[in-house]
């Protein structure tokens, strides 16, 4: 399996320097998975006082982008990587990007709760819960993939996001009959389905972690691929 | 939260108790030509400082106005003050015997002596005369040790220093330096002669040699001025363009020159 030892350099300091570089990814990752468990339970308790906490902390994570950010361009220009070294320093600048994205998708869901136009009945709740839950545990597993650098576990997040669009669109279809018969609360339903939308792009920004991850530790860019030879691409790293 | 454990504290926020050399107001003249040209700066103390700019420039003539060299040449006008240890090194009454053991120095070229390799490191304290054999031994152990050498040459010690690789004749010079102990270690592009990965291990034996002595080093491999100085000043025709922490100058040089310079629009 593809694997890239990055504590392996003659500089001492240089493989700290990576190793610190990949440490704030799951730190940033870790703030981001706090704050989809406390919008979650933002929904199931209606805590708007919760809720608000979590569009105050989408700062914090606004903020750990940008060092980041800062921190891979202190590495491109006074290290100059190459091959493996490179491909971590690019990854980690495009995953921030994509985790202060999740962070504005919860931030989003999190204000609505506060501004209490996302009241939903109980039936709805408890499927938005239940896709909350899925959600959580593929970003777990996608930062899990990252830290293990394991092509083979990026690869199988793939198929939870198709989980979750079938979440998604089974409470879209519950949503779209309670609009029917209560047009009067429009406002209402638009928010929810735009936090519910939110929900599920998170998930689309899981699934290109993945990509990331595929190729920080194969090499191997499976972007804008079709499934059949992206799953080629991937066989071929898993059991070369 | 600090996620990243590299830190280097900016020059404005040194104290002068973290200050090792403060050359004030230097400008060298050699052979009737000014060379250095009013040159102020504040070396940091257990740190690397890398001095960069094109050939001509200035930059072995600063360094060497750090252990007085310059007057080894007959035709020379120094003015201005470098500060050390709360004394003028220009000072005429300056000790500059004691000055140059205090600031060692490391050229481009490994320069063994036709000697042992035990004599090489040994041959300062020895001209001192003030040591017994088992400190004189005791002190080359160390500097060998220091320099990284110590595991490839204790058994053979006696042998000449000229059957040594290039990489280990230059870590062989940097241990001839750090015998005498010196506060400061002057490096003049200590590895422009030496293989990528040679040139790798004198980079991270000077971060382990940082904990303990300033390092001032010339180079001509802007690469390696970012990768391992703390500090880096850009001498451009004898002025001093820009000094300022490395990090900031290779991402966000303030001068037009700085930035010409570092990314390869002349020079």
């Amino acid at each position: 399996m593809a694997h890239i030892d990055f504590n392996t350099h003659i500089s001492v300091s240089f493989n700290k320097e990576l190793e610190d570089l990949r440490n704030a990814v799951l730190v940033m990752g870790g703030e981001v998975e706090q704050q989809l468990l406390n919008v979650i339970q933002a929904i199931q308790f209606n805590e708007a006082s919760r809720a608000e906490k979590v569009v105050l902390n989408d700062m914090r994570i606004n903020q750990l982008e940008v060092e980041i950010d800062k921190e891979c361009l202190r590495i491109l220009a006074t290290r100059n990587p190459t091959a493996s070294d490179l491909r971590l320093v690019m990854t980690v600048s495009k995953t921030t990007t994509d985790i202060e994205r999740m962070g504005d998708e919860i931030a989003r869901v999190a204000k609505y709760i506060s501004q209490g136009i996302f009241q939903i009945d109980e039936q709805i709740k408890l499927n938005t819960i239940v896709l909350g839950e899925e959600i959580i545990k593929m970003m777990q597993k996608t930062f899990d993939a990252f830290a293990r650098q394991d092509v083979q576990s990026a690869a199988l997040v793939f198929e939870r996001d198709d989980i979750i669009d079938a979440k998604y669109e089974h409470i879209m279809l519950m949503l779209k009959d309670r609009l029917r018969h209560e047009v009067e609360q429009l406002d209402n339903w638009l928010a929810i389905m735009s936090g519910l939308r939110a929900l599920e792009r998170i998930g689309d920004h899981c699934k290109n972690l993945c990509e990331y991850i595929i190729y920080l530790a194969g090499g191997q860019d499976i972007r804008h691929t079709s499934t059949k030879k992206m799953q080629k691409k991937i066989k071929a790293l898993i059991s070369p | 939260m600090n996620l990243f454990s590299r830190k280097t504290t900016p020059l404005k926020k040194l104290t002068p108790e973290n200050i090792a050399v403060n050359i004030e107001s230097l400008s060298v003249e050699l052979n009737n030509k000014v060379v250095l040209d009013n040159i102020s700066m504040r070396i940091p103390a257990y740190s690397i400082t890398s001095i960069i700019g094109q050939s001509g420039c200035g930059k072995t003539t600063l360094l060497n106005s750090m252990n007085r060299m310059n007057e080894l040449i007959t035709d020379h006008k120094i003015t201005g003050h470098i500060w050390m240890d709360k004394r003028d090194i220009n000072h005429k009454r300056e000790n500059v015997a004691r000055l140059r053991t205090n600031v060692g120095m490391v050229f481009q070229q490994p320069n063994p002596f036709p000697m042992t390799i035990y004599e090489n490191v040994g041959f300062g304290l020895k001209l001192q005369q003030q040591y017994s054999r088992r400190q004189i031994d005791d002190a080359i152990e160390k500097a060998l040790i220091n320099a990284g050498l110590w595991d490839e040459v204790k058994d053979r010690l006696h042998e000449p220093a000229m059957i040594l690789s290039g990489g280990q004749q230059q870590r062989l010079m940097i241990a001839r330096a750090l015998a005498l102990k010196p506060q400061i270690l002057l490096l003049d592009e200590p590895t422009s002669a030496l293989d990528p990965l040679a040139t790798l291990f004198i980079e991270e034996l000077m971060q382990s040699l940082k904990q303990h002595t300033t390092i001032v080093m010339v180079t001509h491999n802007m690469q390696q001025a970012a990768r391992i100085s703390d500090y880096t000043a850009f001498i451009h025709k004898g002025e001093l363009i820009e000094y300022t922490d490395s990090d900031s100058l290779f991402t966000q040089p303030k001068h037009k020159q700085t930035e010409d310079y570092i990314t390869g629009r002349y020079g």
